[in-house]
């Protein structure tokens, strides 16, 4: 019941938004983040947005994943 | 941008396994992932089966329909036998068995049962059915809790008389520290739930580090997060030196959500609360704040009656939420107890340890 999904703001509506993901849309209520922007990504648990998604943090895993694929690659090449 | 997807590339998980296996450590590692939803990463993305022999993956207490003790789904269906009442809730809770019938067998009687997605839809339906009395059943960890609260309060605010809260809201790291207590389970590492330190961050596990010397790292949900914690956790094993780190950082800030956590310190307050295979754990519940005792549904229900505790009938439930045995060493599992005609609990949420083994293998 804990599962969270992130979502795209698309429009803000006071103490809500409306957010989408892959053309779903709906309303949440965004009472627990301060100073939300148009195109800041969240995440939505039981309509309300619990917490941002931070894209920049993201791709640091990302860059975790690159990295064990490099040893993989040198791996092949021995 | 949103990098879920890019997080299940077999080739780095792949490259994570065999660097896990180069640790070279030599003896069994038991590791809890605390959260039925990691349990459910780890079987449906079939990380288990490609896991070296020597990491014990244990599946912990987080699937809140599954703790939640056969009293509270007594209380509900004596309230929801008053056709005044309309009971809202969350899916999941409507076929778990209390001491003789589910919410679901009460509908079918005629109860009004309300399954919602967010529980302000119960509120909407209270402010159009004045009529009516709405009984929402707040079920869920940290989470969860912080929504419920919000939608307690909007109804104090808006001086609803026909909306009632029924709670069994529970905290994670007091049963955490029960595991680490416990001398029959022996736990090396924990990781620990995501969603539920989007809104405690990480220092009520820096605690659980200290005081127990056990590993903690803070996971994401997609298969690369949930290998990569568990490679950390083995390194700090092998170091012998646990400590507290966060691999979802793309959402768990360090200090949590602090406005969340506000919210859940007005409306409840914290106080020792049963657990079904625990037994009553010190500080893990969260109960209504007395300034807002009005919306407590506990003043519908006849003060006379008095709840039993049953012993539950060849059901294992009990020790399943403890991690204390798997599904399969449950004599019932697959045999008589399925999703189709659950026995207990964790086979019928799909956050439930058993309905993810019978559902994805083993």
């Amino acid at each position: 019941m804990c599962l969270a999904y992130p979502m795209q703001v698309m429009q803000l509506k006071g103490k809500h938004a409306v957010v989408d993901a892959q053309g779903i849309r709906r309303e949440v209520n965004i009472e627990f983040l301060k100073g939300l922007k148009v195109g800041d990504y969240v995440m939505i648990h039981a309509g309300f947005a619990i917490e941002r998604y931070d894209a920049k943090k993201a791709r640091q895993t990302l860059e975790y994943v690159k990295e064990y694929m490099d040893g993989i690659r040198k791996s092949s090449k021995r | 941008m949103v990098y879920e997807n890019l997080l299940r590339d077999k080739r780095a998980i792949r490259e994570l396994i065999r660097r896990i296996e180069s640790l070279k450590i030599t003896r069994d590692v038991n590791i809890m992932e605390v959260c039925g939803t990691h349990t459910y990463t780890f079987f449906r993305f079939g990380l288990r089966k490609i896991m070296p022999s020597f990491v014990n993956l244990i599946s912990g207490p987080g699937c809140p329909v599954c703790i939640t003790e056969d009293i509270f789904i007594d209380k509900a269906i004596l309230l929801a036998q008053e056709k005044k009442n309309v009971i809202a809730t969350f899916g999941d809770l409507v076929r778990v068995k209390g001491t003789r019938s589910s919410l679901e067998q009460e509908r079918a009687k005629g109860a009004h049962i309300l399954v919602v997605y967010s529980p302000y839809e119960a509120l909407d339906y209270a402010r159009t059915h004045p009529e009516k009395r709405v009984i929402f059943l707040g079920v869920g960890f940290e989470t969860t809790a912080p929504v419920i609260a919000s939608v307690v309060k909007k109804a104090k605010e808006k001086k609803l008389k026909n909306f009632f809260l029924l709670t069994s809201h529970r905290l994670i790291p007091p049963a955490m520290q029960t595991l680490c207590e416990d001398k029959d389970i022996k736990i090396d590492g924990f990781i620990c739930p995501g969603h539920v330190s989007a809104i405690i961050g990480q220092r009520p596990y820096e605690s659980i580090v200290k005081r127990y010397r056990k590993g903690c790292v803070i996971c994401g949900f997609e298969p690369f997060d949930m290998v990569l914690g568990i490679y950390l956790l083995l390194l700090q094993i092998k170091n012998n030196r646990p400590k507290m780190e966060n691999e979802y950082k793309r959402v768990v800030n360090p200090r949590g959500n602090p406005l969340a956590e506000k919210l859940l310190r007005e409306v409840f307050k914290v106080v020792d609360a049963p657990w079904r295979g625990f037994g009553i754990v010190r500080k893990s519940g969260l109960a209504l704040h007395e300034r807002y005792q009005d919306l407590d549904a506990h003043q519908l229900i006849r003060r006379n009656i008095h709840f039993e505790r049953r012993k539950s009938e060849g059901c294992l439930c009990a020790e399943v939420v403890k991690g204390k045995i798997g599904p399969s060493q449950c004599p019932q599992f697959r045999k008589i107890c399925t999703p189709q005609d659950p026995l207990g609990p964790c086979m019928i949420s799909f956050e439930g340890t058993c309905r993810i083994y019978y559902e994805y293998g083993e």
